[in-house]
């Protein structure tokens, strides 16, 4: 008895010196004088919803500002960018995470949700979409848009195809047949991966765009972890997947040659494309239109949105969501991103997401 | 059904004093209607599915320009909408025929030699064994299905191709065996032979024992006995187990949706990848569906609730024609 009760006052008596030296860090003492991201802090609590696809930037970006600010909760449910939108415009949320910006159809919905002025996509988070292959001895492989749309269309079924050992000289290329996954479920990787192929091998890639996968043959796989896991069980395979996916499941991923020579596949060679992306938006809409031909940049990305109110979120929403925002904007925020296996905003299109955010107000 | 046979012994209690054969009513009645609350509690709640059901599918039944039951592809959220059922009732029935085909008879099989073979100590492991299979969730049996089963399915599957291939649904061209059918197939198999297998074992054990010893008195071989007296006995007992395990076959969800390639067309070449059905389509879908997908997809589960409901009816349907085996002694 003596014991456990010395051992549960030693606990109690670790726990408050730790509690101690959590305030102390925060360099302010107490919640109200704290700052993230050269702001203060503003306590509160706001939902969200929406992508998956940036659930894990969201995870790190969330406990970092809670930690931060104690007073502050942020909820954020990853179950979708469609219903992210949904819940948006249904009032149930203060922003959606979404993979596309606001199409027409979705808009009056999210503009009546906001009591004045109209809903405003923010990019926020960008990623790279990379072609990871198992193909024992094979460590570089670079692969032009017309040979990715042959891949995925089945009109490439070797790995020793002409096509691609034009691409890949001295490579030792196996005499096997590719195979080939996709995503099975509905996703904006999809959507965003077919795009890039419309863009850039309308001859070879035939079957459109879209969340879900249109062309026949190869393998459909659950979510991005599912393509990952059949990759690495399946000899002579190819799929394309989200860059953090294939770096976790340390697979090899090829380099992209638009026509300008190979560029690989890195987070810093995608922020590159994302920079230079012309806004379709008006105001301080961020709708993003990306060119996937650049020969400068690693042409296969993705950039998620905040939707959000630009005037007349709720009182009770407004302040956080702001905060939030600008913390996940600014560079402290940015940064975590590459951590992650995402890739950051940079430059003009960074400074212009900063005058967005700042303009949501009341 | 032994429960009803013990009902007579209970009117002890009315026996013993007039004053408490009162309070008994009383109870009695309380009891009837808290029963009968439950038992339309069931109807209502079925039937304000349906109606939920019904509600929700009309709007992409109005925008849809294909055939809804002809049409095999499912693009319900670009313009305009085309998206039909055709592929998932195919991939649907086929999981669950194969699933019923190769669960059904070992399943049987187990619970005969659980309840009249085995020795007791080895029947009650069995029987805690087979039990304890119906409790793994079926998100395991999905992970075990693509992440083991999957790569050693691969064998087999060449074997039907160069043995049985001249068989439409035996033959691969792909030369690729994973994500199929029949994959699907079988790990439904495996999910449902617990509930086959445990609700077949307790009709079997209610055989009556007269039934039994005059067989055997007959000189019948233990087969024989099997066959004149506990199958006509148990008849509609196996029928129900094997439509039980048929429902939890058509709705399994996420162990398809994890193992199947998901392609929205129909296929006869059963271990080629491919196919899906209503209920993993949904799990796939749902997220990231606009209005009218979202529609569209409870449409798909309306059909999924109708053929649930006409596989149960038609198994009601036999079950009463073979009533009369019911009363056994």
């Amino acid at each position: 008895m003596t014991i456990s009760r010395t051992s549960q006052f030693a606990a109690l008596a670790m726990i408050g010196a730790l509690a101690l030296s959590a305030c102390g860090s925060d360099g302010g003492g107490g919640a109200s004088g704290s700052t993230i991201g050269g702001q203060p802090c503003v306590s509160g609590e706001i939902k969200a919803s929406g992508s998956s696809a940036q659930k894990n930037a969201m995870a790190d970006w969330i406990n970092a500002y809670q930690t931060a600010c104690t007073g502050a909760t942020i909820n954020y449910q990853a179950n979708g960018s469609g219903a992210g939108v949904t819940d948006f415009s249904n009032g149930q949320t203060a922003f959606a995470g979404s993979d596309s910006a606001l199409k027409d159809a979705d808009r009056p919905a999210a503009d009546a949700r906001c009591a004045k002025g109209a809903a405003i996509d923010i990019p926020m988070v960008g990623g790279a979409i990379v072609l990871a292959y198992n193909v024992s001895g094979i460590d570089k492989l670079v692969l032009t848009p017309d040979v990715i749309a042959g891949i995925f269309a089945n009109t490439i079924t070797k790995w020793n195809d002409p096509a691609i050992a034009a691409a890949n000289a001295g490579a030792a290329l196996p005499d096997a047949t590719i195979a080939q996954f996709h995503r099975s479920d509905s996703s904006g990787t999809t959507d965003n991966f077919t795009k890039f192929l419309t863009a850039t091998a309308p001859s070879v890639w035939t079957y459109d765009k879209g969340k879900d996968w249109k062309a026949p043959g190869g393998q459909g796989a659950k979510g991005s972890d599912g393509v990952t896991t059949s990759l690495k069980s399946t000899a002579n395979s190819i799929g394309y997947v989200e860059l953090s996916f294939a770096q976790d499941a340390s697979l090899a991923v090829a380099s992209v040659d638009n026509g300008g020579g190979a560029i690989e596949a890195t987070s810093a060679n995608a922020a590159t494309t994302i920079s230079a992306a012309t806004v379709a938006g008006t105001g301080n809409d961020l709708a993003l239109t990306i060119d996937y031909t650049t020969k400068t940049g690693y042409p296969i990305v993705l950039v998620t949105y905040e939707i959000t109110c630009e005037k007349g979120l709720d009182s009770a929403a407004l302040e956080l969501t702001k905060s939030f925002l600008t913390y996940t904007s600014s560079d402290e925020g940015q940064s975590k991103l590459t951590e992650n296996g995402y890739v950051a905003i940079t430059g003009d299109l960074l400074t212009k997401v900063r005058t967005s955010v700042s303009a949501i107000s009341a | 059904m032994s429960s009803t046979r013990e009902l007579p012994a209970t009117p002890a209690p009315t026996a013993s004093s007039g004053i408490k054969g009162k309070s008994v009513r009383r109870g009695d009645t309380v009891f009837r209607g808290l029963s009968r609350i439950a038992g339309i509690a069931i109807l209502l709640t079925m039937s304000l599915i349906a109606l939920f059901l019904v509600w929700r599918s009309i709007p992409s039944f109005t925008v849809n320009t294909a055939n809804f039951f002809t049409t095999s592809e499912w693009f319900p959220d670009q313009t305009p909408p085309v998206f039909g059922i055709a592929a998932l009732a195919f991939g649907t029935l086929m999981t669950s025929i194969i699933a019923m085909i190769l669960a059904v008879p070992v399943g049987i099989g187990v619970a005969l030699f659980i309840s009249h073979y085995a020795h007791r100590r080895m029947s009650a492991i069995l029987a805690f064994s087979t039990d304890l299979l119906a409790a793994v969730p079926s998100i395991i049996f999905g992970m075990w299905g693509l992440e083991f089963l999957t790569p050693h399915m691969q064998g087999l599957g060449q074997w039907l191709n160069d043995y049985l291939g001249f068989i439409p649904i035996f033959r691969n061209d792909l030369g690729q065996y994973s994500k199929s059918i029949f994959i699907a197939g079988v790990v439904l198999a495996i999910m449902i032979l617990p509930t086959i297998s445990a609700l077949s074992r307790e009709v079997f054990t209610q055989v009556p024992r007269g039934n039994i010893e005059a067989s055997l008195a007959l000189g019948a071989t233990r087969w024989e006995m099997v066959r004149q007296a506990i199958f006509p006995f148990a008849k509609p007992g196996m029928i129900s187990a094997a439509m039980l395990g048929l429902g939890r076959a058509l709705g399994e969800t996420i162990a398809v949706a994890l193992i199947l390639s998901a392609s929205n067309s129909i296929n006869w070449h059963f271990t080629e990848p491919g196919g899906n059905t209503f209920a993993a389509n949904i799990a796939l879908r749902w997220n990231e569906a606009g209005s009218t997908g979202l529609s569209a997809l409870i449409a798909s589960g309306l059909v999924l609730f109708i053929i649930t409901l006409v596989v149960n009816v038609v198994a009601r349907g036999i079950i009463s024609r073979h009533a009369e085996f019911r009363g056994g002694n």
